[in-house]
């Protein structure tokens, strides 16, 4: 069901837990409907710093959590802000009924930089 | 990687003896059994033992037993068969937590204008003897109970259902699919009309099982060709299947029964004492002998299948089947869960060849993966 290049980094995710003085926290899905995601932000000078996840879900769900931070990390908020789900799933061949793990994924950071933006207003 | 296999209700490795008893069969005496000549008369003959081998080991008589492809036509030609057989309108009874392919005979049926009932059933599993017998009325042709369950292992009373619906003069077909071999089934004992069996779960081939259909019932077959099988089933036989199934029927004794319970009671009290937030779904005392299913709150299951794979252990979340659909399991759904925790189950089901060390190295890389998991989940009651 799923390929090799998924079950690659299942084996050991990166990032994943929780930042404790995050800047900025983005939580998506619920837990009655299945996946929940929570990212947490380190953000120095408009860049992502820091970034980590906690993942309630099936493989895609873990394996796309821990591809977004690795994309996140480094980049502007505006950058990392246009991430989308395609740049997460390509080339992972996910089944089609987890393709919507990605598009959590991708919310999920989308909703931590507005939280951050919210909060010190830039 | 040496993998360990306890996923045995998903299917069953082929027992050597059973492999070696079918090889024949291939190449050498491969003659359809309903052909006159010698090749045709010794697979017929074959077929025959095997008919009454798996006759007695159910109490039933050879011609009661009908070869089928599996647990799932078996199931649909029970369901629509029996159906077909009276007027539309007719009522049906089957469970909530019955195997997909009686569910979904059962809501096809309802398209064709027949009248279904899904019994709920309790926290462990069970039909409630009252409730089968208040659903039943004056319209009810059959009622349909899995016997060993699938997901969660639980064995129904068959006896009690069977004569409340003997009492009431409706059929009784109950699914033995998970629980042939592995506890008792007695078509005379338990009233039943209809019984579902299958080949691979029981270390037999695949793509082989079996109906009894108690003398005298009236089912419509929808199979229609050269009217194998009492006419109730045509097709050519699936003789070297037929031949293995029966083969694994004669080898399941009473000590394979005794070595899973051991194993699986030694599983259960080391995960509960390993591992806490964790629950045994399905009845502790009336379950099959080779299964256990743990709900390990705030984690998901496919998560934990995915770590133990790695491990080189085979395991499952539930039911099969059901991996490729996102519905969260309706057996832990029947019984009571809330639809959050219906996806943190882990199904480990074992068979005759798992070994007490096999059991050491489950028990010693189990509770690592569910720390593992449990570190990064954002479920806030773990």
């Amino acid at each position: 069901m799923y390929s090799q290049k998924v079950l690659k980094i299942f084996k050991k995710p990166k990032n994943m837990g929780k930042i404790k003085d995050a800047d900025a926290v983005g939580e998506v899905g619920n837990l009655n409907c299945g996946d929940v995601m929570k990212i947490y932000l380190k953000v120095e000078k408009n860049k992502i710093k820091d970034v980590k996840v906690e993942t309630f879900g099936c493989i895609a769900a873990i394996v796309t959590s821990s591809l977004l931070t690795e994309m996140a990390k480094g980049k502007t908020l505006d950058e990392a802000y246009k991430i989308t789900n395609k740049d997460i799933s390509e080339g992972l061949e996910l089944p089609n009924i987890k393709l919507h793990c990605s598009v959590l994924a991708a919310s999920a950071l989308r909703k931590a930089i507005d939280d951050y933006r919210k909060k010190f207003k830039v | 990687m040496k993998r360990i296999y306890m996923d045995n209700g998903a299917t069953t490795k082929v027992a050597p003896e059973v492999a070696k008893v079918m090889k024949k069969y291939f190449s050498d005496s491969y003659g359809n059994s309903s052909s006159l000549h010698k090749l045709g008369r010794d697979a017929n003959k074959k077929i025959e033992e095997a008919r009454k081998i798996i006759a007695d080991s159910i109490n039933a008589e050879p011609n009661e037993i009908i070869f089928t492809s599996g647990g799932t036509e078996s199931n649909n030609l029970t369901l629509k068969g029996i159906a077909f057989a009276n007027e539309k309108g007719s009522h049906i009874i089957v469970t909530k937590v019955e195997h997909d392919c009686v569910l979904n005979s059962a809501k096809w049926l309802e398209k064709q204008g027949y009248k279904i009932t899904y019994l709920n059933v309790d926290t462990d599993g069970f039909v409630n003897e009252k409730d089968l017998e208040k659903s039943i009325n004056e319209k009810t042709i059959l009622v349909s109970i899995i016997h060993g369950n699938n997901e969660i292992g639980t064995i129904q009373n068959l006896e009690k259902l069977g004569k409340i619906c003997r009492k009431r003069n409706v059929l009784f077909h109950t699914d033995a699919c998970q629980s042939y071999t592995k506890t008792e089934i007695d078509v005379k004992k338990q009233n039943l009309d209809l019984v579902t069996l299958n080949s691979h779960k029981i270390h037999g081939p695949k793509g082989v099982g079996a109906l009894f259909i108690r003398k005298g019932i009236n089912i419509t077959p929808w199979q229609h060709g050269g009217g194998h099988e009492f006419n109730l089933r045509s097709g050519t036989l699936n003789v070297p299947g037929i031949i293995g199934f029966s083969e694994a029927v004669k080898i399941a004794n009473k000590k394979d029964i005794e070595h899973m319970i051991k194993l699986r009671e030694k599983i259960i009290e080391g995960v509960f004492d390993k591992i806490s937030d964790v629950k045994l779904n399905g009845s502790k005392k009336e379950r099959l002998c080779n299964n256990i299913n743990f709900t390990f709150f705030g984690i998901e299951g496919e998560g934990i299948v995915g770590y133990l794979d790695e491990k080189g252990i085979c395991a499952s979340t539930g039911s099969a089947c059901s991996s490729n659909s996102l519905e969260p399991s309706h057996v832990l759904q029947a019984i009571g869960f809330e639809r959050k925790d219906c996806n943190s189950s882990l199904r480990l089901t074992l068979s005759r060849y798992n070994t007490e060390k096999e059991v050491d190295y489950l028990l010693k890389v189990l509770p690592e993966i569910i720390e593992k998991l449990r570190r990064f989940t954002p479920y806030k009651n773990v």
